[in-house]
């Protein structure tokens, strides 16, 4: 069986033309997708890999999973709700449904990936646009503290490079594209221009821009820190204000060094600036499928993009204070509820350390780091895959994944309706008996 | 089942006036009778249709910018959980659920997003679904849209017909939205229009074309509610002049002007801005094809947001404030900017009396609307002070009083005496908007309309009376009494179905493929999964 025009839930690019083949319940073949997709999805196979669900390491039913999650959630102090990105907002609704239910704290992947892109938002606001402007109108694009070629494989062809589109005939030809890093990457080979600039470097490399377009002074050694010449920069300004519509793709390298929210509130400003010359965007280059999702459902839920505090009955934001590695590297957080994500193979240490001492429940696909530490761990369906429901896009264009392979495990929102339903028994006893 | 007795009964649509009468509620609907069933003695107590708001910015991917933007807003009114309701964040921009509550607790029971881009149509779809209780529907942004200015430009009227009739079904959207014709394709090269003969950018099409076209269109579809427009030049001082030319350029085409106030300035720059008011109101007067609402500016933050990207990178620029700009492929833009209106600014005092005075020239409050154009010119819960505004002559002059003196100097407002009677308010907040809307089973009690009702105290003070409704009923239900939430419930989706000659898929699809960055197949919304309670609302196709 082959299904068409399948969407991808792997990265921020969200394809949409997939074509899956399915025989005897397997996914045997993928067309159009990337390696990273077509590695994620072939093999996919509809029978059961592993039991349903796992208390304290031993083979459970999903019942006796989800009342030993609701009952660990209810008696928490300060329970936490992390992770999010890999699935569907539908399910992440529910997420955000029990996180109040339970006055709890709940953060997302955004505060270890675009948190500061979130911030920078919040300081000065972000011009921005759909990939499919960038298609069809962007002469000049940049990519900054970002390597497409390995994380986003086919935002190149797809979006950004080499596309003809409605004003740019000539796709790849048409477009000047540069690349600023710290080291070269396979995406430098890509590109028409590749500066290297020093670690730690973007914001002042961002305020020499916004000087040099504005036409002020500045000498070599004001610049000297950032492993470009005065040259170089006075070559970027001038394309800057010469390109008919121009884009800023940002990557981790900007949210996660140094400067984090200032270089995004700085990449933001120029491209701000450059408004009054031409039309320039900025686009953050959203890293897992849905991670742009989980920004837009918390927002609309609770006014907050990541980091929200339910203690006091009502949502409160303040990254820091409110972001998952730093509930758990304080000891604060004392039990954590992860949804499609896997912090113990990626946050630091001394996060992990909490992770495997609290009470830990995990909703994912697959075995994973963190459902080897956790007491509680029920396999649910793949988004995009065997569930279905909406994703957004890195540009917050929503799109609908459908479900063509059956699971043999519930879905997230299944799950999590299953958890808010029994948390609230549990309390509505809890305040009964007592 | 559910009696109403005793009230006295505000229902302009059949005619009734403050008469003591009994409403009878069942399944949802209003009826002529039931045995038994709950009772409210509405003895001294005002009793009208649920509101119906008409033009708001609530859902989707320009409101949730707004949300993202402004945490500073959202600390000023946090709103707690309850054991029935969700917690949330209020004041300029809402959350969802605050936003669902917190109007249902003013009285009102239907709301209509006022400008939505049909690619992001998923996401308004999604989060109006977490709006509670308030009936919804959106309008669909048209007035850029590639292939509405491709066919005009290629002067084929039928398969603009049949692409608007497909997108307002692909999306489960409600009504053509125009705004800025021509000026937001422009500024997607930075650029705008200032004149409705200025052609677009992707076409050479003017915005006379393309809102008469699009005004054609709308009647030979039948749609329940008319073309909906935010004129050209919005905001800027003797703009006035193009919204008259468009009008004029309509001749009698039926259309609604959304938020007036923004579209009535005189004079030539900032430092002479006075008010067109009167302009406006004596064409709505003379002319009964048109139709508008206040965009009433109240003092005080608000978050400005609206597909008009040039004037709100605009507004940027004069105000100095944060600004977010989201241009969509192929549809139109869109932008977000903190704004303050101050009472001490000789420019915010005009825009605030230029409302006032639409609202008490304009003759018939059948044609003319209550609305603060939320969050643009004020928040949706000023409503019961405007009213108080328009109902008390002495109330508006003490409060023009404390406000900059060019709000006398420079518009009529200070010697209208006119004062807006109950039923007008009912009429300006339910049943007027319902009838331009198309929504015969809304803003008004006759037997067979849903049974959407709102019971106010009979105080001296409207203002007082309108913060404070009493009960309030939603499909039949009790949602609301004395100010707490009293029920949770979803509301339904109003959209609309027309027909469309199924050829128009076959003819948009090379330059769908070709330009979009979305499968074709993939566009569509599929209305099972984001319209699971939905109202298709009848065309009445020529």
């Amino acid at each position: 069986m082959q299904v068409e025009h399948v969407v991808c839930a792997f990265c921020g690019c969200v394809c949409d033309d997939l074509t899956v083949t399915i025989e005897e319940g397997r996914i045997t073949g993928v067309k159009q997708a990337c390696a990273l997709s077509k590695s994620w999805l072939t093999g996919h196979t509809a029978e059961a890999h592993e039991p349903a669900a796992l208390i304290d390491g031993q083979p459970a039913s999903l019942d006796q999973a989800i009342a030993a999650a609701a009952s660990y959630l209810a008696a928490a102090r300060y329970p936490l709700i992390y992770g999010l990105s890999s699935t569907y907002s539908e399910a992440q609704r529910q997420a955000v449904a029990l996180a109040d239910l339970l006055g709890a704290n709940i953060d997302c992947c955004t505060s270890v990936c675009h948190g500061p892109s979130g911030m920078g938002f919040q300081t000065v606001g972000e011009p921005s646009c759909t990939l499919g402007e960038v298609k069809n109108r962007a002469d000049l694009v940049i990519y900054w503290g970002s390597n497409p070629a390995e994380s986003h494989p086919r935002h190149f062809t797809r979006y950004a490079v080499t596309p003809k589109g409605l004003f740019t005939p000539t796709g790849r030809k048409g477009r000047t594209v540069v690349l600023v890093d710290v080291r070269p990457t396979p995406s430098s080979r890509a590109v028409d221009i590749f500066l290297q600039i020093k670690p730690g470097r973007d914001f002042e490399v961002f305020w020499a821009l916004r000087c040099l377009i504005r036409g002020i002074a500045i000498d070599e050694a004001a610049v000297a820190d950032t492993g470009l010449s005065l040259a170089q920069l006075g070559d970027l300004a001038e394309r800057l204000k010469k390109c008919k519509f121009g884009v800023f793709f940002v990557g981790q390298g900007l949210t996660q060094s140094r400067g984090r929210h200032m270089n995004m509130t700085a990449a933001f400003m120029l491209a701000r600036d450059l408004q009054s010359y031409t039309k320039f965007a900025v686009i953050p280059m959203r890293g897992h499928g849905n991670v742009t999702g989980i920004d837009n459902v918390l927002a609309w839920q609770t006014g907050y993009p990541f980091a929200v505090n339910f203690s006091r009955g009502y949502p409160r934001f303040n990254p820091g204070e409110f972001t998952a590695v730093d509930l758990l590297a304080r000891n604060e957080a004392d039990a954590v509820l992860v949804v499609a994500s896997d912090p113990a193979s990626n946050f630091p240490r001394s996060a992990t350390r909490r992770l495997a001492q609290i009470p830990t429940i995990v909703l994912d696909t697959h075995p994973s780091e963190t459902t080897k530490i956790a007491r509680v761990a029920i396999m649910t369906a793949t988004a995009g895959i065997s569930a279905a429901g909406t994703i957004y896009r890195m540009d917050n264009v929503p799109l609908m994944l459908r479900s063509f392979l059956p699971s043999p495990y519930p879905n997230d929102e299944e799950v999590l309706s299953r958890l808010v339903a029994e948390v609230r028994r549990l309390q509505t006893i809890g305040q009964g008996g007592d | 089942m559910l009696r109403i007795i005793n009230g006295t009964v505000y229902d302009p649509a059949n005619g009734i006036a403050g008469e003591v009468r009994d409403i009878c509620v069942a399944d949802g609907k209003i009826v002529a009778a039931v045995e038994g069933g709950q009772v409210i003695d509405a003895q001294g107590l005002i009793v009208m249709p649920g509101g119906v708001e008409f033009h708001a910015h609530v859902a989707g991917a320009k409101v949730n910018a707004g949300r993202k933007m402004r945490p500073e807003d959202h600390r000023a009114m946090p709103i707690p959980r309850t054991a029935l309701t969700r917690s949330g964040v209020g004041h300029t921009v809402p959350s969802t659920f605050a936003m669902g509550y917190h109007m249902a607790q003013l009285g009102y029971t239907t709301v209509m997003e006022a400008a939505a881009p049909p690619l992001g149509a998923r996401h308004v779809h999604e989060e109006l679904n977490d709006m509670p209780i308030l009936d919804h529907g959106f309008l669909c942004l048209m007035g850029n849209n590639y292939f509405v200015l491709k066919y005009i430009a290629e002067n084929d009227f039928a398969r603009l017909k049949d692409y608007v009739a497909w997108l307002l079904n692909a999306t489960g959207g409600y009504a053509i939205k125009i705004v800025n014709p021509a000026g937001v394709d422009t500024w997607k090269w930075g650029r705008n229009v200032n004149d409705i003969d200025e052609p677009a950018d992707t076409f050479p099409v003017t915005p006379r074309q393309i809102v008469t076209s699009l005004a054609r269109v709308q009647q030979e579809l039948g749609l329940p509610h008319v073309i909906h427009l935010h004129c050209n030049n919005l905001g800027s001082p003797g703009n006035v002049a193009t919204t008259l030319q468009t009008l004029q350029a309509l001749d009698g085409l039926p259309v609604h002007i959304t938020h007036a106030q923004f579209n009535a300035y005189g004079g030539a720059g900032w430092s002479d801005i006075r008010s067109g008011a009167a302009e406006i109101a004596d064409y709505v007067n003379s002319h009964r094809n048109v139709t508008v609402d206040m965009g009433q500016v109240v003092f005080g933050p608000v978050t400005t947001m609206t597909a008009d990207g040039p004037w709100q990178h605009r507004l940027y620029e004069l105000s100095g404030h944060k600004w977010a700009n989201a241009d969509v492929e192929m549809e139109t833009s869109a932008g977000v900017v903190p704004y303050q209106f101050s009472k001490r600014s000789a420019v915010n005092a005009v825009q605030w009396a230029i409302g006032l005075e639409l609202a008490l020239l304009i003759d018939d409050p059948w044609r003319m609307y209550l609305t603060t154009d939320h969050p643009n010119a004020g928040p949706f819960h000023a409503y019961p002070d405007i009213i108080k505004l328009l109902m008390d002559a002495d109330y508006r002059a003490a409060t023009l009083a404390g406000v900059h003196s060019a709000a006398s100097t420079r518009s009529g407002l200070k010697d209208l005496r006119r004062e807006y009677t109950l039923s007008e308010i009912v009429t300006i907040t339910r049943a007027g908007p319902a009838r331009c809307l198309g929504l015969a089973n809304k803003g008004h009690l006759g037997v067979g309309a849903d049974a959407d009702i709102a019971i106010y105290p009979q105080v001296e003070d409207p203002k007082e009376m309108f913060y404070h409704p009493r009960y309030v009923i939603k499909g039949g239900q009790i949602v609301a009494r004395d100010g707490r939430i009293v029920r949770d419930q979803p509301g339904r989706c109003l959209h609309v179905t027309p027909g469309y000659d199924g050829q128009i898929e076959a003819a948009i699809s090379d330059d769908f493929e070709r330009y979009y960055t979305v499968d074709f197949e993939n566009y569509p919304v599929q209305l099972e999964h984001y319209l699971p309670d939905r109202v298709a609302v009848p065309c009445h196709e020529r």
